[in-house]
Formats: structure tokens, sequence, C-alpha cells
């Protein structure tokens, strides 16, 4: 490999690794947002909210950090894929406007609470779900054509990416389950693993059809699965699923509090690598590549030097402020 | 790819619309983080209540108005792709960067420390709890850096070269694009008029509580701190803004040429046209009051010295002249204004009466909102100026919009409009209703925030009787 393509490679894993920090980090957030009406409005959902209060901001700087990265490592696909998904987009946008002023305004003004806890759980149900929708539309293919998108405003909705926009909104779910059930005790922990026996097998179905579907999207899927070396890995999937299902389950029997968090976020990291295999070495299946898309040698070098240095800071600068934000929550807030 | 005007249009409103909403929230945080800093090393320092007390008033503003800055600054991360594909695609490599160093360097910064910020004295104690302030505040100006280092690099580019595939990346090291020539006036124009820009809303609030009651010991020391940085900061960014315009005029003429609303040559000394109706058509300003000669000596320091108008640049190059003609005398005459007002202060201190001359409180009143209509009308001047291109002189805007069909950037311009007048409106609401309520001994930590003050503030009570008192107090 040339200097150019190492450089390239590197951007796209420290961008998969933002956007997979942003899936997993937000991800709770979001779930917690979407589970928020079947809380009980108080205390439990004062509780909900109060264990995310603190880390929602930080959690959320992942996106933009997916976002601009894309833009400066690799700008052709940014331009290409931001306005092919021009309407899931702005829907998303809007949403994350209202689920992120919802913390604030909710304590601001008591009378309309109930109107920005549904705010809140509006905007992170449609951003869930235009995530989804996002993932499905790149996976089956954006219409390019020279450097621009070519294709239809309605391209992005199939069958297909309403099950991605569904898998993403029911992962969610149990991740916010699970992060309420690790952070929360008393009656919240307890209706939170009451949802969480509700969303796991959701979600396995989802993980199982989205994983079932994809092969069959193009023939290039399913070769990129079903032939070495990538087959050794597609082997263990099964297997690896069915240990991972079976943790979960024991976890929830014995109620341990870290463990189904954990382990659905292993389930999460699987997922994130089985996408990487479809994806890889394309940005946008079958049209752009990385390479294709990457821009100069120089711009992704200044960068790495910023992000070299600025990442593991971030990670402990973030480790420390859920540190200093550790255990239970209560309903006013961390004690 | 096709480009329908009536897209490109509402595409620029789009963007305009959202950037415009969005500066509001930064240009007073950035301020704030600051003033809250000040505020608690001054508390660390003497040990005095009231700086606690201040501090912890301006914190709950802080939170709602920095968090409808972080949502609206995410929609401005994305929509530089949706709507300008483009111009993302030629300019990603040397702006794309510059951004990313923005989110790794600010952004991360910010949102990391602002939870202990917010809700973390208890936890990590005082000093640790002034750090986290600090880095907020410092996260608040690197963002300012990096963000203004991109748009002054579309300003003037410098730095660059141009690919095979039309893209523009850097040339040769990346200081000359980082440094570029409008750059440092536009960093300290921006940061000096965020500060001022906090001063006035600051000492709004506090003249709004001394005309209640003059005696108000916290209201007295916020409009003090507000009247100094007022009285010392607005002669210095009227100077700034001078130097900002001078470098204008070398690097952007048109632009000048429009704020100035000087549509024909002068080749022997301009008039300074104080008003007149800019005719865009016709290329002429109609009913102009104009001092003569007096534009060539503020822009060459000459009384007689020729100043070149728009009729020497090609009519397809030439900047909408009756906004950035509008938009300029706004900023300027608010700037006087501010001038006056720190002005007015030092008389009123020389004279031993700052807290007590009712008219000083009525004007430092009125002038709250002033450095929010002054940074948006300066941003529109800018902006607007610089049509009809995106990367000054090389990439115009109607080659850098996404092809887009003009009832899908309708449909997501109304809904940009109702969203954010409703939800922005909101929060305002929600700012000012803070505002209004008098600061005091013993003021109340953020309502969620940790449970110590729970026998002082009872949950359900906050339900009933909010509006004429802070719900969270006593």
């Amino acid at each position: 490999m040339t200097d150019g393509t190492v450089l390239t490679n590197i951007w796209a894993a420290i961008l998969a690794f933002a956007v997979f920090m942003y899936v997993v980090m937000d991800g709770f957030d979001l779930g917690i947002g979407i589970l928020f009406p079947i809380f009980g409005v108080g205390r439990e959902r004062d509780t909900a909210m109060n264990s995310i209060a603190p880390v929602w901001d930080g959690n959320e700087t992942w996106l933009v950090l997916g976002g601009g990265g894309l833009l400066a490592a690799f700008p052709l696909a940014y331009s290409i894929v931001m306005s092919s998904l021009y309407a899931p987009l702005i829907a998303m946008l809007l949403a994350l406007v209202f689920r992120g002023v919802a913390f604030e305004f909710r304590w601001r003004d008591p009378a309309h609470r109930l109107i920005w806890d549904f705010a809140f759980t509006a905007g992170s149900l449609v951003a869930a779900f235009t995530q989804g929708i996002t993932l499905g539309a790149l996976l089956q293919g954006i219409h390019v054509e020279g450097r621009a998108y070519a294709g239809g405003w309605w391209d992005w909705l199939t069958p297909f990416s309403v099950l991605t926009g569904v898998s993403v909104v029911a992962a969610y779910s149990l991740l916010g389950a699970c992060w309420l059930n690790w952070k929360t005790d008393g009656e919240t922990q307890k209706h939170a693993r009451r949802l969480m026996r509700v969303w796991a097998p959701v979600t396995l179905a989802c993980i199982l059809a989205v994983s079932l579907a994809t092969p069959f999207l193009g023939t290039q899927y399913f070769e990129r699965w079903f032939t070495m070396p990538r087959v050794l890995f597609t082997a263990q999937v099964p297997l690896v699923i069915a240990i991972l299902t079976w943790r979960f389950v024991r976890s929830l029997r014995r109620d341990y509090e870290l463990a189904p968090f954990v382990i659905t976020l292993s389930v999460f990291a699987l997922s994130f690598v089985g996408l990487g295999i479809s994806m890889y070495p394309y940005l946008i299946p079958n049209s752009v590549t990385l390479q294709m898309a990457a821009s100069p040698a120089s711009s992704q070098a200044f960068m790495l030097v910023g992000a070299g240095v600025m990442v593991p800071l971030i990670l402990a600068y973030t480790a420390w402020s859920y540190w200093v934000f550790r255990g239970k929550v209560a309903h006013q807030g961390y004690h | 790819m096709f480009h329908d005007a009536d897209a490109l249009l509402l595409a620029r409103i789009q963007f305009g619309f959202t950037v415009s909403f969005h500066f509001i929230f930064p240009a007073f945080s950035i301020g704030l983080a600051s003033f809250l800093a000040v505020l608690e090393m001054l508390w660390l320092k003497t040990g005095k209540a009231l700086y606690l007390d201040l501090f912890k008033y301006w914190l709950k503003i802080f939170a709602v108005a920095f968090a409808m800055g972080v949502v609206s600054g995410i929609v401005m991360a994305y929509q530089f792709g949706t709507n300008w594909a483009v111009f993302s695609d030629k300019a990603g490599p040397v702006i794309g960067p510059l951004m990313a160093y923005e989110v790794l360097t600010a952004f991360f910064l910010e949102a990391g420390f602002l939870g202990v910020m917010l809700f973390g004295m208890q936890k990590v104690g005082k000093r640790l709890h002034f750090f986290a302030t600090l880095m907020v505040a410092v996260g608040t100006f690197i963002s300012a850096f990096w963000i203004l280092s991109v748009n002054s690099w579309m300003q003037t580019p410098t730095g660059y070269a141009v690919n095979a595939d039309g893209q523009f990346v850097p040339a040769a090291g990346w200081a000359p694009i980082i440094f570029n020539p409008s750059f440092p006036f536009r960093l300290v124009h921006t940061v000096i008029a965020a500060y001022l820009t906090t001063a006035l809303a600051v000492g709004a609030v506090g003249a709004w509580h001394l005309l209640k009651n003059s005696k108000q010991a916290h209201a007295r020391k916020m409009f003090s701190m507000a009247m100094w940085m007022a009285a010392l900061v607005a002669p210095v960014q009227i100077l700034v803004g001078d130097l900002h315009g001078l470098n204008t005029l070398e690097h952007q003429p048109a632009k000048v040429m429009a704020m100035e609303g000087h549509y024909q040559s002068h080749p022997d000394g301009a008039p300074l046209i104080l008003f007149g109706i800019p005719d865009d058509a016709g290329q002429r300003m109609e009913h102009a009051v104009e001092i003569p000669r007096l534009s060539s000596l503020i822009l060459k320091h000459d009384l007689n010295a020729p100043l070149a108008g728009l009729d020497t640049i090609r009519p397809e190059n030439r900047p909408p002249v009756k906004v950035v003609f509008w938009t300029f005398r706004v900023m300027v005459g608010l700037g006087f204004l501010m001038l006056a007002l720190g002005a007015s202060s030092l008389l009123a201190r020389a004279r031993g009466k700052v807290y007590d001359w009712r008219w000083l409180l009525r004007f430092a009143l009125v002038m709250g909102p002033a450095g929010f209509v002054a940074v948006i009308a300066g941003w529109m001047t800018t902006e607007v100026g610089r049509q009809p291109f995106t990367v000054y002189g090389l990439l115009r805007t109607a080659e850098s919009a996404s092809p887009l069909a003009a009832p899908a950037v309708a449909t997501s311009l109304i809904a940009f409009v109702i969203v954010y007048f409703a939800v922005f409106g909101m929060g305002t609401w929600y700012l000012l209703k803070l505002m209004s309520h008098a600061p005091h001994a013993h003021e109340s930590d953020l309502q969620n925030a940790p449970a110590h003050a729970a026998g002082i503030t009872p949950a359900p009570a906050l339900a009933g009787g909010v509006s004429s008192r802070d719900p969270a107090h006593d």
C-alpha cells in the first residue's frame, strides 16, 4: 500500500470509530428518549432524564465528528451521501433540535413539561429512525453519476430502509433500557428490566432480518460474506450471537446491572464489524470507494496529527466526566 | 446536473436563516462562558458569596442558551452536505480539516466539561469545577478560532491549489490557509462582538433589576461589570472594525463599494453616503445624504484619494448593494450607541450615581438586544457582501449548490422556519423569564442538579406559582 492508501484506511477506521461511539453513546440517550412515555410522570422520568443530562452533549458531539470528519477526509462521499438523503437527514436534524432542547426546557417550564417530554420522545424516535433509514439507504446503494447524486428524492425509502430504521429504533431502545438498569435503582430499574425483556428479542429479530436481507441486496454482498477469507468471520457470527444471547438471558435472570449493557454493546460492535465487511472498500456501495472519495494526503495527514493527539485526550476527559457521575442516579440528579 | 434558480435562492435563504439563528447563541455563550469563568474566579479569590450567586444565576441562563447553540450548530455541520454538495466536494479538502479541528479541539472540550460545569460542583470540589468552567470558556474561543478561519478562507482564499477533479487542495502547508489575510481581523472583531453582546445583555438585566430596586447588591455588581466592559471594549471594537474594513478594502473591494453605496467611481475624493436608497437595477443611489470626500478620508486617509466604484466591477460579479448597505449602517449605528452607553456609564461613575441615574439604566435596558442585532447585521454585511461567490472570486454560489429541486428545499425551509421560531422562540422566552427574576443571595442550582437542595426545592411545588418568582427560590 502507498502512504496515501494507508492514510485513507486509517481515516476510514477513525470515522468508523466516531460513528460507532456515536451509535453507542447517543444510542442509549435516544433509547431513553424513545422509552420515555412508558416511564411514569415525575420521579421515573426525572431519574431517566437525569441519568444522561450531564453526558448527552458530549455523546452527540461524535455525530458532529462523524459528519465533519467525513467532509474533511472524504469530501466527495460527504457531498453525495448528504444530498441523496436530503429528507431523512433534515428530519434527523430537526428531531435532534427537539430532543436537545428538551433536556433544558422541561425544567424551565413545569407547566408545559409534558409537551417537552413529548418533544423529547418524538425527537429521539425520529432521530433514531432516520439514522436507521440512512444506514439502509447507504447499504442498498446510491445512484451516482460523475461527482454527484443522480437519483430521485424518494430513493432512500424502500422496505429495506424501513427495516433498518425500525431496527435502529429497537436497538437504541434496548441499549437505553440496559443503561437505566445500570444507572438507576428501585422501581425505575425494575421497569427498565421489564423493557429489556421486550426489546432484546425484538432487537435480535431485527438484526437477523437485516443480516438475512443484506446479502440479497446485491451479489457483491453475497460474495463478500461467503467467500474466503471473510467467510471465516461470517461462519462465527451465528455462534457468537448465540453465546451473547445466552449470556444476556443469564445476566437478566441473575439481575446483573452492568452485564446486559456490556453484552448489548458487544452485539452492536459485532453488527458494526459486519457492516464494515459489507462495505469495505466502498464508502458508497458499488460506486464510490474510499480511495476515490479521499481528500489529498496533505489534508488527511494534517488532520491525523490533530486526531492522534486529541482523540486520546477526548477519551480521557470523557471517561473522567462519566466517572464523576458514576453510580446510581436519583430522581433529583446525581448525589 | 441542473441548477434551478428558485432552488438556489431557497437554499441560500435556508442557509442564511439557520446560520443567523445559530450565531445568536454562540455570540452569547462565548461571552457568557468567559463571564462565568471570571465570576467563579472572583468567588474563589475573594470567597464572597455574591459572586457565587451571580455565577449560579447566569449558569442557568447559560445552560439554556448553550443547548440551543448546540442543536442549531449540528444543523450547520450537515447542511454543507445536504444543500451545498458541490461546494463541499470542492472545498472539503481545505475547509474540512479546519472544521474537524474545531470538533476535536473545541466541541468535545466544551461538551466534555459542560456536565461537570452544570451539575458537578458538589462532586468535584471548587477548584476542579473552576477548571471545568475554564475549559468550557476556552472551548468556546477555540471554536470561534477554527470556524472563523474557515469563513475567512472562503472570503480571502490563500494557500490553495486546484487538482484535476477541480477540488481546492492545500498548496504547501496549512499556515497560509489557516492564517489567511482576513482571519486575524475577523477573529478579533467577532470575539469582541461576542463579549460586547454579552456585556450588553448582562447590563440590561442588571439595569432592569436596578430600575426596580437600585440597592440590590447582585444587580449592582453585574451592572457595574457590564458597564466597565462596554466602556472599555466598545471603542476598541470600533477601532478593530475600522481595521477590518481596511483589510476588506484591500482583499474584497467590491464588498466595501456595496457597504459605502458607491455605484460610481470617484476619481477625486469619494463622499461618505450616510443614507440613501440603493437602486441595484439602475446602479445608482437615490436620495443620498452625503458628506463630500469623507469616505476617501476614512478608507484612504486622504480627502482627495480616488475610490473605485461598482462600475469597475463586472456586472456578474457585483454583490447586491441594498442588504449590504443597510445592514452595515445598522451595525455601525449600534456600535456608536454602544460607545455612547459606555461613555455615559463613565460619566455617571465620575458623579457617583451609576446605579441611580435612571436614564442610564433605561439606556442600558434598551441596548440589551443591541449586540445581537449588530452581530447579525454585521454577519449579513460580510456574507452578502462577498456574493456572488462562496469561495471568493473562485467558486460561484450558483455553482456550489446541491442538485436539489425547489420543492424539496422549500419544504425543508418551511420546516426550519416553523421549528426554529417555535423552539428558539420558547427558549428565548425561558431566557427572559430567568432574567426577569432578580438575582439574590443563596441562588439555587440548576433544577435538575444534585439533590442537596432537595429540602429547599420540593419538586411538586414547582408546578404552581411559577409565573412571578423563581420557581426554585426558597
